[in-house]
């Protein structure tokens, strides 16, 4: 069965076409072909698909496309400047070298976006703890935690 | 330029298309009228493959083909080879079964691909593949190392099972040795099988030409032309230049994508068969059952002491568990990077170490972030521990008297360490850790009803194999060198091309720091390239933490041929002497007066070059170097962890961490220290929380994240870092490597603490709550 959907993305409307069974993730990915989002347990473990749906962090696995009707997305693509300048959030995981591989960071600053909001000036303990649903295998997460610490006082709780 | 960019802590360049979403990881790439391809896995450990009917599935909508290994046998594709052969204790060469791409006859593991079915979508190719029917006379299974030898034979030339038995070291004296002891100190332990989990699972997409009649394979590999290599020399018989692989940005490796895969073979002779590109990328559970696993040893080990302390001699036993079939490297982890290195970083005179390599019917074992390294210093560094104890010595004072501090110095087993100071790592340490307060903060701990333990480590490590015609004389089947080219623009700007290859590492910022350096160019100046068969000469990949002192090395050496004529180009344009040239931070000079070319200049003339001594010299300004290396690095380092054991349920939480690494001269301090980081924190998911697990009919029981456990982030602590350097004195960059080294010390270390919190001999890793509670249960009834 296929089934027309229509969200925003980054800002854009946008709809496509697809198979009802359709996760939100491969339409971003492939339909979309917004692939800085990215799939990497297809069990919601690892969180390296983490987007923002109406403003809050989920994984884009483990929803179908059809649940993101009408909703406003936002990926990775959607976080620098129109300019390109770096978020704060980014550019706090670049200046205190919180990626490796680069693979679970578009899911590691989705989510660190979100925690920001509510989070303003987060301790370790707290960032840690948001972290629970995202995974790295490069970093031992130090330097995430770092930048997450950095980025959300850049962020004064605004995205 | 005033300051000096080696040391620096250049922030990455690589890291804006990472944070922007632009990174292109092979999954990221779509191919014009892209197939998907689905495999057929085995659910069964060991089994007769007695019918495979693929006509339901043949049918099946959008269906393109589906291929099983009849298909790959008639069409004279190749098994997978084996980099490397272990001559056994007879003097005869190891056993080498067939490894097919699509299994043949039998499978041998969960996970085994049987079938492959290829499609229009995603989507079909996987409905199609629930499709295809396979009849299994199923056969009796055997998983543990240990048992492997009594087990049902996997394959007909290796009927006990056993792949070689090899030996390192002179068994004879160390025996006598052990029979002269004062003290002996003896463990037997598991080294956990671990399974390596990039977080980029693994894929490939490959393409045929009819116009050029050649292949392009993109694949998240860490050595692009070894996969190459090996796929056309040895499984599909073509030239070279017939396969281009292309690795770009690869999301994490630490071993698992340095070898040829059944998979990536797969899709490339499909893509010929079907005329179309065709795409397959694993799902995280096939990277469970099918990406190559790292450890699982069993071991024996034990270390002879005068009643002083000193180490006499050492002998281990080691069963090594390399799965049902001869992974890339596998043949030489548990042998030529384990027995190597059990001299650790003592003048333990005499060393003995047999090892029996076992196949079961599990996933391919190889070479995972550390490859023999963590495995040997776990025996060394366990060893050491215990023994301290037992003998009611210090732990850094045992091995204060052990350190080797002569240099170089020739170990009883193989190498030759070039330099090394050990002493400085381990009281940098010491202070860094805090160690001359820990009583302090073990009290305190009491008070709050936790059990505090203080382990150390002191690993050593050897980088960069080489130098390849040793290790060819020690079964290797590739040469061990790296390649780097250096192409000056016109405009003064470079490229560089490294066969080195980076899925998380910087090079391109590092290898852009040695050269800008080196050349006086600001870093915009500089690009890195590397993955890509079609644009690098030649390359041997990045594994065994090797790229800066191999792959940074031959850039070095391209680097001096550059500015070599560079100056000649430069004195004719100064009409002075070649010989009273000098190059300086991107100048060249007459030495002894004011006259200078920039950089660019001279590059400008090299590529135009109205005024320049064409009778002489060719024109342009790019030049290769290849590095084969003198010897290994040796890196070392000091570790302290120091744990909390809940006594009521068993958690361990490592509170403090500290490590002081000797990695020669650091490039880029940030970097280098993320490494650390990163690799204590897998050396830290072996002690605690990673472990596969296989049950008696060789099921995978570990087969997701959610029940094989890596670290979380709140798994580790904020860990304490820093670095002595005693420069490696065999390269020009006095570099040694800083990949693996946290892999290898932390487990020890964790293990170590655990122990002596609970003050028990041996804790089994990895040390989970219930392991480690059912351990402190036994304790309290042993005590009634």
């Amino acid at each position: 069965m296929t089934v027309k959907i229509s969200m925003k993305v980054n800002g854009k409307p946008v709809s496509a076409d697809v198979e009802a069974r359709t996760l939100l993730v491969t339409l971003i990915r492939e339909n979309l072909r917004l692939t800085g989002t990215h799939v990497g347990c297809d069990t919601a473990q690892c969180g390296a698909c983490t987007v923002l749906m109406n403003g809050k962090a989920i994984k884009s696995c483990s929803i179908v496309a059809m649940q993101a009707e009408g909703a406003d997305i936002m990926t990775i693509e959607g976080v620098a400047r129109p300019d390109g300048t770096l978020h704060p959030m980014q550019a706090a995981f670049k200046e205190n070298h919180g990626l490796q591989c680069g693979f679970c960071t578009p899911g590691m600053v989705m989510n660190a976006l979100d925690f920001a909001r509510s989070h303003p000036n987060p301790t370790e303990q707290e960032v840690r703890e948001s972290l629970e649903g995202n995974l790295c295998r490069c970093t031992g997460y130090h330097n995430i935690v770092k930048s997450i610490m950095a980025g959300a006082r850049a962020m004064g709780g605004k995205i | 330029m005033s300051t000096s960019l080696i040391g620096a802590r250049v922030q990455r360049k690589e890291d804006y298309r990472f944070l922007t979403g632009a990174g292109q990881y092979t999954d990221d790439v779509a191919l014009p009228n892209q197939c998907y391809a689905a495999f057929v896995r085995s659910p069964h450990a060991h089994a007769v493959l007695k019918k495979i009917n693929i006509e339901k599935a043949r049918k099946a909508k959008g269906v393109l083909a589906v291929y099983t290994g009849a298909d790959l046998a008639g069409a004279k594709v190749g098994g997978l080879p084996c980099g490397w052969l272990i001559t056994d204790v007879n003097g005869q060469p190891m056993k080498e079964p067939p490894y097919p791409s699509l299994a043949q006859g039998k499978v041998r593991h969960v996970g085994e691909r049987v079938a492959v079915v290829i499609a229009e979508t995603l989507e079909q190719a996987r409905d199609a593949a629930e499709k295809v029917d396979v009849t299994y006379e199923v056969l009796p299974a055997v998983v543990d190392a240990a048992k492997a030898r009594k087990g049902p034979a996997l394959h007909e030339i290796a009927p006990d099972n056993t792949c070689y038995v090899w030996a390192l070291g002179d068994k004879g004296a160390v025996d006598a040795a052990f029979a002269g002891a004062a003290h002996i100190t003896k463990l037997d332990f598991i080294n956990n099988r671990l399974i390596p989990n990039a977080i980029e699972p693994r894929s490939a997409n490959a393409t045929y030409s009819r116009a050029g009649e050649d292949y392009t394979l993109y694949v998240a590999s860490q050595n692009p032309h070894v996969e190459r290599l090996l796929m056309t020399a040895f499984v599909l018989g073509l030239p070279e230049s017939k396969v281009r692989v292309v690795a770009a940005d690869v999301g994490g490796g630490f071993g698992s994508k340095i070898y040829l895969y059944p998979e990536d073979v797969v899709v490339t002779w499909a893509a010929k068969q079907l005329n179309r590109a065709v795409k397959w990328t694993a799902e995280r559970s096939e990277s469970f059952m099918s990406d190559a696993h790292g450890r699982d040893h069993v071991t024996t080990a034990e270390l002879a002491m005068d009643r002083d302390g000193k180490f006499l001699a050492m002998r281990v036993r080691t069963t090594a568990n390399l799965g049902a079939y001869l992974s890339t490297f596998a043949s030489c982890v548990p042998t030529i990077l384990y027995a190597t290195l059990l001299a650790g970083q003592y003048t333990t005179p005499l060393i003995y170490c047999e090892v029996t390599s076992v196949f079961t019917n599990t996933v391919p074992v190889d070479a995972y972030r550390g490859a023999g390294r963590p495995e040997a210093t776990y025996v060394v560094e366990r060893l050491v521990e215990t023994a301290a104890r037992a003998m009611k010595m210090d732990p850094a004072e045992i091995r204060r008297k052990n350190f080797i501090r002569q240099f170089p110095y020739q170990t009883p087993v193989a190498l030759c360490y070039d330099t090394g100071n050990y002493d400085a790592t381990l009281d940098a340490v010491l202070q860094l850790g805090d160690v001359s307060n820990y009583k302090k903060r073990k009290e305190e701990s009491l008070k709050r009803g936790k059990l505090r333990g203080i382990g150390y480590a002191c690993y050593i490590e050897a980088c960069g194999i080489a130098p390849s015609n040793v290790a060819g004389a020690l079964g290797a089947r590739a040469g061990l060198f790296e390649a780097g080219e250096i192409r000056v623009h016109p405009t003064g700007t470079v490229t560089v091309f490294t066969g080195s290859h980076s899925h998380g590492q910087g090079h391109e910022t590092t290898f852009a720091q040695v050269v800008a350096e080196r050349l006086g160019l600001a870093m915009e100046q500089v690009e890195i390239v590397h993955g890509d068969t079609s644009k690098v000469l030649f390359g041997m990949g990045t594994y065994g933490s090797r790229s800066i002192a191999v792959g940074g090395t031959a850039i070095v050496k391209a680097l001096d041929k550059i500015i070599a004529k560079g100056k000649k180009i430069a004195a004719h344009l100064m009409e002075a002497a070649e010989g009273d040239i000098e190059y300086d931070k991107g100048v060249f000079k007459v030495a002894g007066t004011d006259k200078k070319k920039m950089f660019g200049e001279v590059a400008f003339a090299a590529y135009v070059p109205h005024n320049y001594p064409l009778d002489k010299l060719e024109p342009g300004l790019n030049e290769n170097a290849f590095y084969d290396p003198a010897n290994f690095t040796f890196p070392a380092g000091s570790y302290v962890c120091e744990v909390e054991v809940d006594k009521d349920t068993g958690t361990t939480e490592i509170v403090a961490f500290t490590a002081v690494d000797d990695f020669g001269r650091v490039i880029n301090p940030m970097i280098v220290e993320g490494q650390v980081h990163g690799g204590l924190t897998q050396g830290i998911g072996q002690a605690l929380t990673e472990g596969c697990r296989y049950d008696d009919t060789g099921q995978l029981l570990t087969g997701s994240f959610a029940d094989y456990c890596i670290p979380r982030a709140g798994d580790v602590p904020m860990f304490k870092v820093d670095t002595r350097e005693t420069p490696c004195t065999h390269n020009p960059l006095g570099v040694k490597g800083c990949g693996e080294a946290g892999a290898i010390g932390a487990p020890a270390a964790v293990i170590n603490a655990i122990t002596d919190a609970l003050g028990v001999k041996d804790v089994a890793m990895p040390a989970t709550a219930h392991t480690v509670w059912k351990q402190l249960q036994e304790k309290s009834h042993a005590r009634v």
